[in-house]
């Protein structure tokens, strides 16, 4: 029975770590008022970047550093369309998503089938001893101890730093910040590449340490699931976490029902994480409404210094 | 220190500012004076490097200076409280004074900057929680705010765009202390406001605008208020009117033992009683936060009594919502002009006839007709000297008098038979404002009542056929505007029921 469980939270965790990646980077863009639908094309960027920089190089450093730096350049051509050109931002989003699925497939052809060796666990002494949670926890690969570093480091840059500050007012009213003396582009610029930089990682997650391999379009949907998780959580870290994680453990149980033999049809019981997230997604939308955790109140809107508000 | 030669700016379809020369000097108190629209905080936001000036050039101290940005400016020592509040709702007081303040480093140190900051209210006499949520405080408590994000950076020039307009006149008094100090440390300030008191009061020099023109700057001795109101409106006229008594005894409202509670949970009318009566102007005195929005705002229909009643005319309309009160023929000019009193986004023909867009005037079957709203908004614009730009701009770009005037054009258009009004004249220039004063004394005699709340006594004095004084949400008692002072009400606004009853 605990073994069991532990195995489920094991493979929850394992499951939900690309999501959260995704999902902290792409709050971090919406933080700042910037809508990124390009989530699922920077996920896959990053995957075949990582994989491909992996596989030449033979290190795995190398190659989350150049998963990051490829996504980071990618969201840099959305952050020039939205921030610098004041495009609408859903159009540049989706063309992102497009041109990552389009551009992967291209370039990932003389990559299938190729392997390398991913991410090893690394234990935590003591820790990783603990009953149930000390194996799904602390007996991970580095990217997941990041991850986790990350929600926290995220959650207190944004209240506790005075960066922070001026992001979260840039994606509220971002006059306010420009008549206090703070470059509103530059801080959006910044917030859009470095959060696709994260979803890159995250991507990145999913052709070395979950499978090793580079599989055309192996984000499968991961990345809206991602954007979805934003408003779920609020646009808050540790909450992003409890959501990328529900979608792992939904993962990891239709895994396991698949493992046991049921007769249900496969193809449904994969759609069942989706299902259940959207679903959870909605009923937690229409809680949201009436209290805190609202969408940053400048979401989507170009900020333009001469036009009134 | 500061001068401004030939500024034009202007927006599609509109000069904002056609010809603009004027010039401060260190240590004085400069005001700007012009009617809605005239450009004033358009000049000021060239000067903060906001918007980019089409022509002409600012010196500071002698050097030409070209700021592509507030930071470009702020750097040169120039600081700023816009008309519109450049607050973030939804963070907290600490957090928007915060981000305003130079010198904080990144990883600050939440516990000192909160003492510094709390210093400075405390030194206004501020009732002010740091850590509340600023959509939770009165437009009044906002505006300290950006009083105190402006007072707490070391600037050279302060420019102050109709600070007072929501203060009332005892804190408009307490920050006229405070800029007289830093005017006695050096320090310049470019004032602006429509009323004539303050302007008379505080100002070394004042600079006219007409129509994107600077057209004349008078030192203090040259300058009183006659004088100003003239160069100001020029050949415009300030519209007549005559107040008539009104002696009808008929009650068309009224508001019995009502109590409404706050999301603190605290009363914001307490037991509150009220007698309107037919096609009388009853003014509502009192300092601000002591319940006149939520009366407005359950009169209207936008809060729920949690006690009591109101009746129209016998109908029972507590707690109906503000479709119903309309029916039943409540019109509302509200504070917030912004947030509750037009769609932004829309243009000012739209507005114009949002409460009456089913009104078959407007419309064929389920057709608008665009030919008859326009007409509507042309006769609108031209009684009510709305300058509303190009055909089709969204009223968002209006100036702010001007978008209180598409709001009380709008409101009193459908001959409501009760209006409530709050700060009607709040940012109006002298001749709009007695426009507006001309309308509701002219409804009045038309048979509108009319419940006018406002903090300017004189005006209260000079409209109302009686006056309720307000206080903790508790009706003090009614005073007669022709045989009570000015002193007198300001006591019972302290909470003093002398001469209670007088009226009534
Ligand atoms: N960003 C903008 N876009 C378009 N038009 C604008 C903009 N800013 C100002 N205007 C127009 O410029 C003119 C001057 O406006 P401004 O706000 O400077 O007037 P003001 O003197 O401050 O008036 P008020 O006393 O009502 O505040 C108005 O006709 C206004 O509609
Ligand atoms: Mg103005």
């Amino acid at each position: 029975m605990f073994d069991t469980l532990e195995i489920l939270l094991d493979a929850t965790v394992r499951a939900g770590t690309p999501i959260l990646f995704a999902t902290l980077g792409a709050i971090i863009n919406e933080r700042a008022g910037i809508i990124n639908l390009g989530i699922e094309g920077l996920m896959l960027i990053g995957a075949l970047a990582g994989f491909a920089a992996t596989h030449y190089s033979g290190s795995l450093l190398v190659g989350i550093l150049v998963a990051f730096v490829a996504t980071y350049i990618a969201g840099a051509i959305h952050a020039l369309i939205t921030v610098q050109l004041r495009g609408n931002q859903i159009v540049s989003g989706l063309a992102l998503t497009m041109f990552g699925i389009g551009v992967t497939a291209l370039f990932g052809k003389g990559m299938v089938g190729l392997t390398i060796d991913g991410f090893e666990r690394i234990a935590i002494p003591g820790l990783s001893s603990i009953p149930v949670i000390g194996r799904p926890f602390f007996n991970q690969d580095i990217l997941i101890y990041l991850s986790f570093l990350l929600v926290y480091l995220i959650w207190f840059f944004f209240y506790r730093t005075r960066w922070g500050l001026a992001v979260r007012t840039i994606g509220e009213n971002p006059a306010a910040a420009d008549t206090s003396g703070l470059s509103v582009s530059r801080y959006r610029f910044l917030a859009v590449t470095i959060g696709s930089g994260l979803v890159g990682i995250g991507g990145a997650y999913l052709s070395l340490a979950s499978t090793p391999m580079w599989i055309e379009n192996m984000s499968g949907g991961r990345g809206w699931i991602a954007v979805a998780l934003v408003i779920f959580a609020g646009w808050s870290s540790p909450r992003a976490l409890l959501g990328a994680y529900l979608f792992g453990g939904l993962t990891a149980l239709q895994l396991r029902f698949q493992a046991m033999g049921t007769t249900i049809s496969a193809h449904i019981l994969q759609m069942l994480p989706y299902f259940f997230t959207i679903l959870v997604l909605v009923v937690s939308t229409i809680r949201l409404q009436k209290g805190a955790g609202q969408q940053p109140e400048a979401l989507g809107l170009p900020y333009d210094r001469e036009d009134r508000k | 220190m500061l001068q401004i030669e030939n500024i034009r700016k202007t927006f599609p379809g509109v000069v904002a500012l056609d010809a603009v020369s004027f010039s401060v000097k260190e240590g004085e108190i400069h005001t700007l004076l012009g009617e809605n629209g005239a450009g004033k905080s358009t000049l000021m936001n060239v000067l903060t490097g906001l918007y980019h000036p089409d022509r002409g050039s600012i010196r500071l101290a002698g050097e030409e200076v070209h700021f592509t940005s507030p930071r470009d400016s702020l750097s040169r020592g120039i600081g700023m409280v816009h008309q519109h509040f450049m607050l973030v709702p939804a963070h907290s007081v600490f957090e928007n004074i915060l981000l305003a303040l130079d010198g904080v480093p990144n990883f600050f140190k939440r516990r000192e900057w909160k003492a510094k900051i709390q210093a400075l209210i405390d030194e206004f006499q501020l009732d002010l929680d740091l850590d509340t949520p600023v959509w939770k405080l009165s437009i009044g408590a906002q505006q300290w705010i950006e009083l105190i994000k402006l007072l707490m950076r070391d600037c050279r020039l302060l420019i102050l765009d109709e600070p007072t307009a929501v203060l009332t006149p005892q804190e408009a008094n307490r920050l006229f202390d405070v800029l007289r100090r830093l005017k006695e440390q050096g320090k310049s300030i470019i004032f602006i406001s429509h009323k004539m008191r303050e302007v008379m009061a505080i100002s070394d020099r004042v600079t006219i605008l007409k129509k994107g023109r600077s057209i004349d700057t008078l030192a203090r001795g040259e300058f009183d208020e006659a004088r100003l109101a003239s160069l100001m409106i020029g050949h415009d006229r300030i519209p007549e009117w005559q107040k008539n008594l009104q002696m009808s005894d008929e009650i068309v409202l009224t508001i019995d033992n009502l109590s409404v509670r706050n999301d603190r949970g605290l009363a914001d009318l307490d037991k509150f009683n009220l007698t309107l009566k037919k096609g009388e102007i009853l003014g509502i005195a009192g300092v601000a936060g002591n319940g006149q929005k939520a009366l407005a705002e359950v009169l209207t229909g936008l809060r729920n009594a949690t006690q009591g009643r109101i009746l129209a005319r016998g109908e029972d309309i507590t707690n109906s919502n503000a479709r119903r009160s309309y029916i039943a023929g409540i019109a509302h000019i509200p504070e917030d002009l912004k947030a509750i009193g037009i769609a932004p986004d829309m243009s000012v023909d739209e507005n114009l006839i949002m409460k009456s867009f089913k009104n078959g005037a407007f419309r064929t079957w389920i057709f608008q007709d665009k030919r008859a709203i326009r007409r509507n908004a042309e006769e609108k614009i031209e009684q009510f000297a709305i300058k509303s730009g190009p055909d089709g701009t969204p009223v968002r770009y209006l100036s702010g008098g001007n978008i209180q005037k598409v709001i009380i054009a709008r409101e009193l258009s459908e001959e409501p038979s009760v209006l409530v009004a709050l700060y009607p004249t709040r940012g109006l220039d002298i001749g709009s404002a007695e426009y507006v004063h001309k309308v509701i004394a002219d409804g009045a005699d038309q048979g509108m009542s009319t419940i006018l709340i406002a903090e300017d006594l004189d005006e209260l004095l000079k409209l109302s056929d009686r006056i309720a004084v307000m206080f903790r949400g508790r009706l003090i008692g009614y005073a007669d505007p022709r045989s009570t002072t000015r002193e007198e009400i300001g006591l019972m606004m302290s909470g003093e029921n002398r001469n209670a009853g007088s009226a009534a």
